[in-house]
């Protein structure tokens, strides 16, 4: 490590690199489900495509994996070497649509809870845009509650196979491996009869089924399974001891809102569409209102939002990474995050007036910015609810006082609807 | 709270531990009609440096960790955790703007006065549009005419910086408040140690030395030690919602209701959460702006105005909220919250209300090519 690149030259090869290789970002195009409309399966699917061909080109050019080690064929260097290309990156498109869920959790989580064996045969394969990975956590019955799982692995022999229906899953339709939270014990305690697996998604008995959001997203899937095949060589720390990488699991999505030494850029989104400050301004001077003072009031508070928000990103992970905040701190970060972009949302569509009701078929922005207000809670419930990081927020952090259970008893004896009824 | 050296850690130490032992929250009640100006507290400060973080050393003045702004900001994070009284942004507004454009003599004679303590400055903030002064030059002397408003601890004060107007001209003076034809006329206000003036002057005669900077050069000067005040703003904002907060979830943990504390119910706790977050993100943005504003970065005046945007628009409504978490004591007198409500509304309010600070955002934005073209 003592031959270890300076941040400052990291930074300056990144420089020198990043013109020939990647091209620029079109802040047109924007990819986050949010303000994702008209686009078709085959563009999504080309765009995949791309996604994998400009990570295999930042591993190439060594700035693949930027905080893993060597041996899995990352760069070995820091968190500021990862901060440092982020920066340089702003204006390039990149793979920005894979960085969940390959890299965080998948990655993330096989860094920490893998055999050796497990980081060697997927790591690499990730960092070159070979293998999108995919987390089957949420289920139909069970949202915030990830502990109440009922998908169920049973063992037989070096095998398990696993029955159930997973939801909410981000490119459940195209992703090539997932990982996978299952109950294998229904007598324990809920969060003590949990096991994580893995297996690729080209194994019999995985439905996939799209799910058709409010704004015309089909980004998110359904699965039903039907057993699954799943080799123990595939299990993803031990047996019934899931809980215990469920725990990292929602730490790491919870910092997709930034905070991350494993996601390149700003997470999955490239842009932010016609929550840009700069795209605002732009439209309301294309119709006639800047002048008004409450456009540019209204204009300057969305723009204040996304400043803040990197102020916060910057200070929370500099903090959690020194040891003055917990890890429980990026439960800040998603809520900031769930707060603002709900809040950009109101604000881009309150700019658009009648335009936010009905607008000129060409006119994709104000169809974003239309349909985006209509699925703008998706920001507070998608990667964990901004109830879910209160609590953590309040509890974790702050120590007051947890929420008293109910479903501390053998999970087949927890209540699960109106129709159940305890068993003693 | 911002501190990264630990040179700075023992500079914030230090200022904590000062101002906790002079300015206890019953002190500063008691303070309310009494003068709020202490000069021998304020020179101790001095020699603990608040004064001298904005000079450069050739000046006399310095700073710890090479960015004056974000050491000053220490300072104003604990004042606004103290609601304490004293010049402080005033004073080093004032500071800066005699370093960077001050005369030999101004540097020499008043910056030396700042940075000793034993001088003390104001600064007659833009406020609107047009400057509220005019000023004559008859090539021998200068003679200002006119009124500001609202000014911050003048009757303190030794000097005021003032921007003054001739032939649609703007350019900044220093002026000594004991000048004749400057009279003060007290205004009542909500801050429980800070004292506010109408300053106007009547054919108030100066030297053309007490211009400061070069003529024509007033507004962009304003604009400059704007975002300073921004900064200094947005740290004690900060820090007053520091303060309100520690002591409202310490009430929520110890008071008790229908046998159980308050932080034991969701909707406490959820409300709770909101107001850390909202905490961390101030402190965020005013370390952000100062770093910015420090290092005088291109994007300086973005970040001032949205550090200021944002802790004046969530710091006062987060400690309302801590006042209805605390029920009727909330809105006492006795109470400690109000002084931390006045400390960061004042703050709020002035050189700009954070809806102004919106707008200058939004004024910076500069639009790229790529987005014209995408349109």
């Amino acid at each position: 490590m003592s031959e270890q690149i300076s941040v400052a030259d990291f930074a300056a090869r990144a420089r020198g690199w990043l013109p020939d290789y990647l091209p620029a970002a079109d802040p047109a195009a924007a990819q986050f489900f949010l303000t994702a409309t008209g686009s078709s399966d085959v563009e999504d699917l080309a765009r995949i495509q791309t996604c994998r061909a400009l990570q295999r080109k930042l591993h190439d050019g060594g700035f693949a994996g930027i905080c893993v080690p060597p041996e899995y064929g990352g760069q070995g260097l820091t968190p500021a070497h990862q901060a440092a290309f982020n920066r340089e990156l702003r204006g390039y498109d990149y793979p920005a649509e894979i960085q969940a869920s390959t890299f965080i959790p998948a990655m993330a989580l096989l860094l920490e809870f893998g055999t050796e064996e497990q980081k060697l045969r997927h790591i690499p394969a990730m960092l070159r845009g070979e293998e999108i990975w995919i987390q089957f956590l949420s289920e139909p019955g069970s949202g915030s509650d990830a502990a109440s799982a009922v998908t169920t692995a049973t063992r037989e022999g070096d095998q398990w196979v696993l029955n159930g229906s997973k939801i909410w899953t981000t490119a459940g339709w195209y992703g090539d491996w997932a990982i996978c939270l299952a109950r294998t014990n229904w007598d324990a305690e809920k969060h003590r009869g949990l096991t994580v697996f893995t297996f690729p998604m080209s194994t019999p008995g995985i439905e996939v089924r799209r799910i058709e959001l409010v704004n015309g997203s089909r980004e998110f899937c359904q699965e039903y399974l039907t057993d699954v095949v799943v080799s123990d060589a595939d299990r993803l720390g031990e047996v019934d001891a899931g809980w215990d990488v469920v725990t990292r699991w929602l730490y790491h999505e919870r910092t997709i809102a930034g905070g991350s030494k494993y996601v390149t850029g700003q997470g999955n989104q490239s842009t932010e569409g016609p929550y840009e400050a700069a795209v605002m301004a732009a439209l309301a001077r294309e119709h006639g209102t800047w002048d008004e003072p409450r456009t540019q009031e209204l204009i300057g508070e969305a723009r204040v939002l996304g400043l803040v928000r990197s102020a916060l990103v910057q200070s929370v992970t500099r903090k959690m990474a020194d040891g003055a905040l917990p890890h429980h701190a990026a439960a800040i970060l998603r809520l900031f995050s769930g707060m603002a972009t709900t809040r950009r949302a109101s604000i881009a569509y309150e700019l658009a007036g009648e335009r936010g009701v009905a607008w000129d078929p060409a006119d994709r922005t104000d169809a974003q910015v239309a349909l985006g207000y209509v699925v703008r809670q998706a920001a507070c419930i998608g990667g964990g609810t901004t109830e879910m990081a209160r609590n953590v927020i309040s509890e974790r952090l702050l120590g007051m006082p947890r929420e008293r259970r109910a479903d501390s008893e053998a999970f087949r004896d927890v209540p699960r609807g109106p129709g159940t009824s305890r068993s003693r | 709270m911002f501190t990264l050296t630990a040179d700075q850690e023992l500079f914030e130490a230090t200022t904590a531990q000062f101002l906790a032992a002079h300015y206890g929250s019953e002190r500063i009640r008691q303070m309310r009609y009494a003068p709020a100006f202490e000069p021998e507290i304020w020179q101790r400060g001095a020699e603990l440096g608040w004064t001298s973080l904005l000079a450069a050393e050739a000046d006399g003045g310095g700073s710890i960790s090479g960015n004056g702004l974000l050491d000053l900001l220490v300072v104003a994070f604990h004042f606004g955790r103290h609601a304490a009284p004293g010049p402080l942004l005033g004073t080093n507004v004032v500071a800066l703007a005699l370093g960077r454009w001050g005369s030999a003599a101004q540097r020499q004679g008043p910056l030396a006065g700042i940075l000793s303590g034993v001088g003390v400055a104001a600064w007659a903030g833009p406020v609107g549009q047009a400057a509220r002064v005019q000023v004559d030059d008859t090539g021998e002397h200068l003679v200002l005419n006119g009124a500001v408003a609202c000014v911050d601890g003048a009757a303190d004060a030794h000097h005021l910086v003032v921007s003054a107007e001739i032939d649609q001209s703007i350019t900044q003076y220093l002026v000594p408040l004991v000048s004749p034809g400057i009279s003060l006329s007290p205004l009542e206000g909500l801050d429980l140690t800070r004292r506010f003036h109408r300053v106007t002057f009547t054919n108030v005669r100066l030297p053309t030395g007490a211009r400061l900077g070069a003529p024509g050069e007033g507004s962009a000067q304003d604009a400059e030690l704007l975002d300073v005040m921004a900064v200094l703003q947005a740290g004690e904002i900060a820090g007053a919602m520091h303060r309100a907060f520690e002591i409202t979830l310490q009430w929520t943990l110890d008071r008790y209701s229908f046998g159980r504390p308050l932080a034991s119910y969701q909707e406490i706790k959820h409300r709770v959460a909101d107001l850390r977050m909202h905490l961390e993100a101030s402190e965020a943005a005013a370390a952000r702006a100062a770093r910015a504003v420090g290092e005088r970065a291109p994007d300086a005046s973005t970040w001032a105005a949205a550090a200021k945007a944002y802790t004046g628009r969530h710091g006062p409504e987060m400690i309302q909220d801590c006042i209805q978490l605390h029920g009727g004591i909330g809105v006492t007198f006795e109470h400690d919250l109000h002084l931390f409500l006045r400390r960061a509304v004042t703050d709020a309010q002035l050189y700009g209300t954070p809806e102004s600070a919106s707008r200058r955002v939004a004024q910076l934005i500069e639009t790229p090519e790529s987005l014209v073209a995408a349109r």
